[in-house]
């Protein structure tokens, strides 16, 4: 068995029984990056240097009677887009190619103090944009499970990484799907928290409204321990919520007794007749559990994406004005004018889906269009978000698939944004109405992976977990390892 | 709605890019199919309904005003293109 099967719990416990050390599990990753990642493509920055500096002082303080972080000795992988002091942070763009970032975000600094190492970052598609990780301008992620597949996106790194056993467990980022997603595409569990559970100080805007990061992990249980390490308020967020922040852990019961379970009809539309039947699988055992399951309606699902776009590119087109060439990034080569270098520097610094979205929102933005598109959609919003709080109102978790299909082949949508965008159909409108959501493994199609969304009330991230972890318990799912 | 090369060009000033024409042709396209399907959205009657900017109800998130340690500058120069006496140089502004 290979120190990737275990839970971090596990982990943990042979640290302190000093069956292992960190550096052992520092060297393991790295070993592990050696092997597999020339094919599977998940880091773009690795720091074996300053992880295996921080192992050594972990491994001292081990020794000693002094308090041990919540995730003591625990290597990770980030995500690219969360910036990480004096390790380069790129957002796979070639405008941040060179960009070393003077501080931490708050996501990495909570992973800090809890005593994790940073071993790396992970690739991405550019700025967070895509659902395939090919909008990166460094490297094409493979899916652990078929390299001829992608691994979803845009947090495509951090789960492929997990899934190939290349990390312990990994943070991701997600505005409309952007850890479900390849979490499900990888059979891997990630988790989008409340929007304003986790601070986004730190997290390289794309969508601000939209944007949350949230844990990447093999299964429920290490779920909850990283959130449990990365969320509360924090004043350099004034979007994060002062909200007061549960025991994740104690809520992993195994009891789930007569929860209710509201399946949305427009979910199980439009499926692939595969990912159909691994989630009606899924109610079975949840029924069998004694949760009781029935049939809603969100009656607004088909607008979401339309609604989406319009406001995260509208939101994009704003947040990355910022990249001009000035006081960091690549400045292009230019003609002479200020203006000159604004322009030279952008045109050459951001790639196809980024442009296009740039584009998109400043239409969107730009006088005359406003009302027609930006606060159409604003108000298209509400609608959706209502449909959720009609719902809740009799159920606890919302559940259905996290994605109508398994992983595509690599460059079978690049040429078609509207398709890929459909890709999110079922993530996007979860992320407008701002409520937690998570993914986890429900079964294979074809050997590739399917992923059960579960879907709770805003700030109740616990019954989610609670609902994952009592249904993975009596499956063997997030077992299963791709054969690398 | 269908939008034109123009509207492209427009646009492209506006957010301070420089497209090819290539960029321009391919653009208009996917740019037109995208509003097209956004469109959508007119099916739905919103009239009286409230924009939602923001999922949180958060109104003046207000601090005390005290002054905090900021970026030291030596560092914020760090991935300066370019600097100068402490300053990020760009090219004049005015002749």
């Amino acid at each position: 068995m290979s120190l990737f099967d275990l839970r971090l719990q596990e982990l943990h416990n042979k640290l302190h029984k000093r069956e292992l050390s960190v550096t052992d599990l520092v060297g393991e990753a790295f070993t592990a990056i050696e092997k597999k990642d020339s094919q599977i493509q998940a880091y773009l920055t690795l720091d074996e240097a300053g992880a295996r500096a921080v192992a050594a002082r972990l491994d001292d303080k081990l020794l000693t009677n002094e308090p041990k972080g919540l995730l003591f000795g625990l290597p990770v992988g980030i995500k690219d887009n969360l910036v990480t002091e004096g390790l380069r942070t790129t957002c796979a763009s070639q405008f941040l190619s060179n960009y070393d970032p003077i501080y931490d975000a708050t996501a990495v600094t909570k992973l800090k103090q809890a005593d994790t190492v940073t071993i790396g970052k992970l690739n991405m598609d550019e700025f967070a944009m895509g659902g395939s990780n090919e909008n990166s301008s460094f490297q094409k992620t493979r899916n652990p499970w078929n390299l001829s597949r992608v691994p979803g996106g845009s947090s495509g790194g951090s789960a492929a990484a997990v899934a190939a056993g290349e990390a312990y467990f990994t943070l991701g980022s997600d505005t409309g799907g952007s850890i479900r997603q390849p979490a499900s595409y990888c059979g891997v569990v990630g988790l989008k928290p409340t929007y304003g559970r986790v601070s986004r100080y730190g997290l390289v805007a794309f969508a601000s409204s939209l944007d949350q990061i949230g844990p990447v992990t093999k299964n429920v249980e290490d779920a909850a321990y990283v959130l449990q390490a990365i969320a509360g308020y924090d004043p350099k967020d004034s979007t994060s919520a002062n909200v007061e922040v549960s025991d994740y852990l104690s809520a992993l019961t195994g009891d789930i007794q007569g929860l209710r379970i509201g399946v949305p009809k427009q979910y199980l539309e439009g499926l692939e007749a595969s990912v159909k039947a691994c989630v009606l699988e899924a109610l079975r055992v949840l029924e069998g559990l004694g949760a009781v399951w029935e049939e809603v309606s969100l009656p607004h699902t088909e607008y979401a994406v339309a609604a989406y776009y319009l406001l995260a590119s509208s939101e994009a087109s704003s947040n990355l004005s910022r990249f001009d060439g000035v006081r960091y990034g690549v400045r292009a080569d230019h003609a002479g004018s200020l203006l000159d270098l604004y322009h030279a520097s952008r045109s050459q610094g951001f790639g196809p889906e980024v442009k296009r979205r740039i584009m998109l929102g400043t239409y969107a933005l730009s006088s005359g269009y406003y009302d027609a598109y930006y606060l159409k959609a604003q108000k298209v919003r509400t609608l959706i978000k209502r449909d959720f709080d009609e719902v809740f109102e009799k159920y606890d978790v919302i559940v259905g698939p996290t994605a109508p299909t398994t992983a595509f082949e690599l460059g079978s949508q690049v040429n078609d944004p509207l398709t890929m965008y459909m890709n999110d159909i079922l993530t996007i409108p979860v992320s407008l109405a701002g409520v937690p959501a998570l993914s986890v493994p429900c079964g294979f199609a074809d050997g590739l992976p399917v992923g059960l969304q579960i879907i709770g009330k805003a700030f109740d991230e616990s019954t989610i977990l609670r609902t994952a972890h009592a249904y993975e318990a009596h499956t063997d799912h997030h077992k299963q390892r791709p054969i690398l | 709605m269908s939008i034109t090369t123009k509207d492209v060009e427009h646009v492209a000033k506006l957010a301070r890019l420089d497209l090819t024409q290539e960029e321009k042709e391919v653009f208009t396209e996917q740019l037109s199919a995208i509003l097209k399907y956004a469109e959508k959205l007119n099916e739905l009657d919103t009239e009286g309904v409230e924009a939602t900017t923001h999922v949180l109800h958060l109104s003046n998130v207000m601090r005390e005003d005290v002054t905090h340690e900021s970026l030291p500058a030596e560092k914020v120069f760090l991935n300066a293109p370019d600097e100068e006496d402490g300053q990020f140089k760009v090219p004049a502004v005015l002749e």
